[in-house]
């Protein structure tokens, strides 16, 4: 217990707050490079995932792909990378790593979004008139939220925890503490440091189920399966006093 | 008027579901394709909104060949009712039944009034409006998937098995309903089901369907059961068994009709109440 005492000493000790390589710089610099990934994978793999749920098509090829891409160590990536273009480029190499690992949950989350909707709801939505766009926009995509967001929660905790290797390239981030921690055998710094990434993944987290409360529709949340047979006595009853 | 003429529908894995089909189905009527699954009735009836496009043959609505008319702009003036109501989980019931008048762009506020006197139309409570369909029991589902198929006020209403899902009792009251839907709004309707007695409890004409959507025998549900055409027929409909086969038994002067489980179906009279009526 001592040590973790310790470690809260280090993070509250006025050093760490101002200055060059103080904890809000590090935060910040943390912070930055996990906002830029996870948001250039989404960038790339929602499109995708949607395309592929939505046509049924390339399932296969994803899933091979979403399981190679997890399987690549982002370490070795981050130091492969830096030997093929060389240092010059550190930024847009750490996010390339990061872009990398945070994909596979982001394009799951997308198309496995439109494969939970019940090919009836789709069925019925075509069958009223609606266009293939009305259809991914205004049926699939609402409802495939809930899957979406947890692939995004997912990549951003990954991506949280792994934005770590930063200081090996010199760019610093809550990784810092940790690696000179271990150099210099500080472990109030290494723990203190490890805490703060924990801390970080859990605001964020928090911010995501923020997101998701506004963002997916009522109706989705309050049942997700569509009842096939009568209700059952106990859910109209809940359902009445809403009424 | 929709016209099937010569239509088939063969498949992408080779089966034919439909094989060279032809039939007229009567406008403000109600035409009920009846027949065991498999049969093909759902796919003659998702020819009529181009769901499924003919492998070959001609369909017309009034006139028109169907495959000349854009898919979405059909669909948007023709009814559709489904078996689970296919309802929009995320919509509330007044979302859902405004639905197509919204996407034809109709304002918001006038789509929504005619949700509501649709909501009245099938038999449901306003209150209801703002509820999402989880919330709702089967029977009402089903009533909001009526309400949206009518939201657009179509002359066809397409309805496939829509009744299917729900318990008995609930399915009877729908039933009900629908009649007294069909003798106000006099829409042509045409209803897919495999329950022989739901067909003819609903049609006008009926439709008796054999694999490869050939036609068994199509008639009034009283032309059906006074002359089943083969014997496929009889079977399907139970003419000669159960209690659509009654003999006549003598007691004391009166005449009782007993089905051919031995149960006493009713007595005989001169003229039914209700025939006289119509």
């Amino acid at each position: 217990m001592n040590l973790f005492l310790d470690a809260f000493a280090w993070i509250a000790a006025p050093e760490q707050w101002s200055g060059s390589g103080s904890l809000p710089q590090r935060l910040g610099e943390h912070l930055l490079y996990t906002v830029i990934a996870v948001g250039v994978a989404a960038l790339i793999a929602v499109p995708i995932g949607w395309l592929i749920g939505h046509t049924g098509r390339g399932r296969e090829f994803a899933v091979g792909l979403s399981g190679a891409a997890r399987a690549l160590p982002s370490f070795g990536l981050l130091f492969l990378f830096v030997m093929l273009v060389g240092v010059t480029l550190r930024g847009p190499i750490v996010i390339a790593v990061l872009v990398l690992l945070a994909i596979p949950p982001i394009l799951a989350g997308a198309y496995a979004g439109f494969e939970v909707i019940d090919r009836r709801t789709i069925d019925a939505a075509r069958a009223m008139g609606m266009t293939e766009g009305q259809i991914l926009w205004r049926v699939e995509v609402p409802l495939g939220l809930p899957l979406l967001f947890g692939g995004l929660r997912s990549a951003t905790l990954q991506v949280v925890a792994t934005a770590v290797l930063a200081v090996f390239v010199g760019l610093g981030g809550l990784g810092y503490g940790i690696v000179q921690g271990i150099a210099v055998r500080q472990f109030d710094q290494m723990l203190g440091s490890a805490l703060l990434i924990i801390a970080l993944a859990l605001l964020l987290d928090a911010v995501f189920a923020l997101l998701e409360r506004f963002a997916v529709p009522r109706g989705v949340r309050a049942g997700r399966t569509p009842i096939v047979r009568s209700a059952s006595p106990r859910r109209r009853a809940v359902a009445e006093p809403s009424a | 008027m929709i016209e099937f003429r010569s239509i088939s529908k063969r498949f992408d894995d080779g089966t034919l579901a439909v094989d060279d089909f032809s039939l007229v189905i009567p406008s403000r009527r109600t035409t009920v394709f009846v027949g065991s699954s498999g049969c093909g009735k759902t796919t003659l009836l998702r020819m009529i909104n181009r769901m499924v496009d003919a492998s070959s043959g001609a369909l017309e609505i009034d006139g028109e060949n169907v495959s000349a008319i854009e898919p979405v702009q059909l669909r948007r003036r023709i009814g559709y009712v489904m078996q689970n109501s296919g309802l929009l989980p995320h919509r509330t019931v007044i979302d859902n039944i405004a639905t197509v008048p919204r996407l034809n762009g109709v304002p918001k506020r006038a789509a929504h009034e005619r949700a509501l006197e649709l909501m009245d139309t099938v038999g449901l409570d306003r209150a209801m409006a703002k509820r999402y369909p989880s919330q709702l029991s089967g029977g009402q589902q089903q009533r909001v998937g009526v309400a949206r198929g009518l939201a657009v006020d179509p002359n066809i209403l397409l309805m496939d098995e829509p009744f299917g899902a729900v318990d008995p009792i609930v399915r009877a009251e729908l039933q009900q309903e629908l009649l007294r839907l069909q003798r106000e709004l006099g829409k042509t309707v045409v209803f897919v089901t495999h329950d022989i007695d739901e067909a003819f409890l609903l049609g006008d004409q009926v439709v008796i369907l054999e694999k490869g959507a050939r036609i068994a025998q199509r008639g009034t549900p009283e032309e059906i059961l006074a002359n089943p055409a083969s014997d496929f027929v009889a079977s399907f409909v139970g003419a000669d068994r159960g209690r659509r086969a009654l003999s006549i038994r003598e007691v004391d002067g009166a005449r009782v009709l007993v089905d051919a489980d031995g149960n006493l179906a009713g007595r005989l009279v001169d003229r039914p109440a209700e025939a006289s009526a119509s």
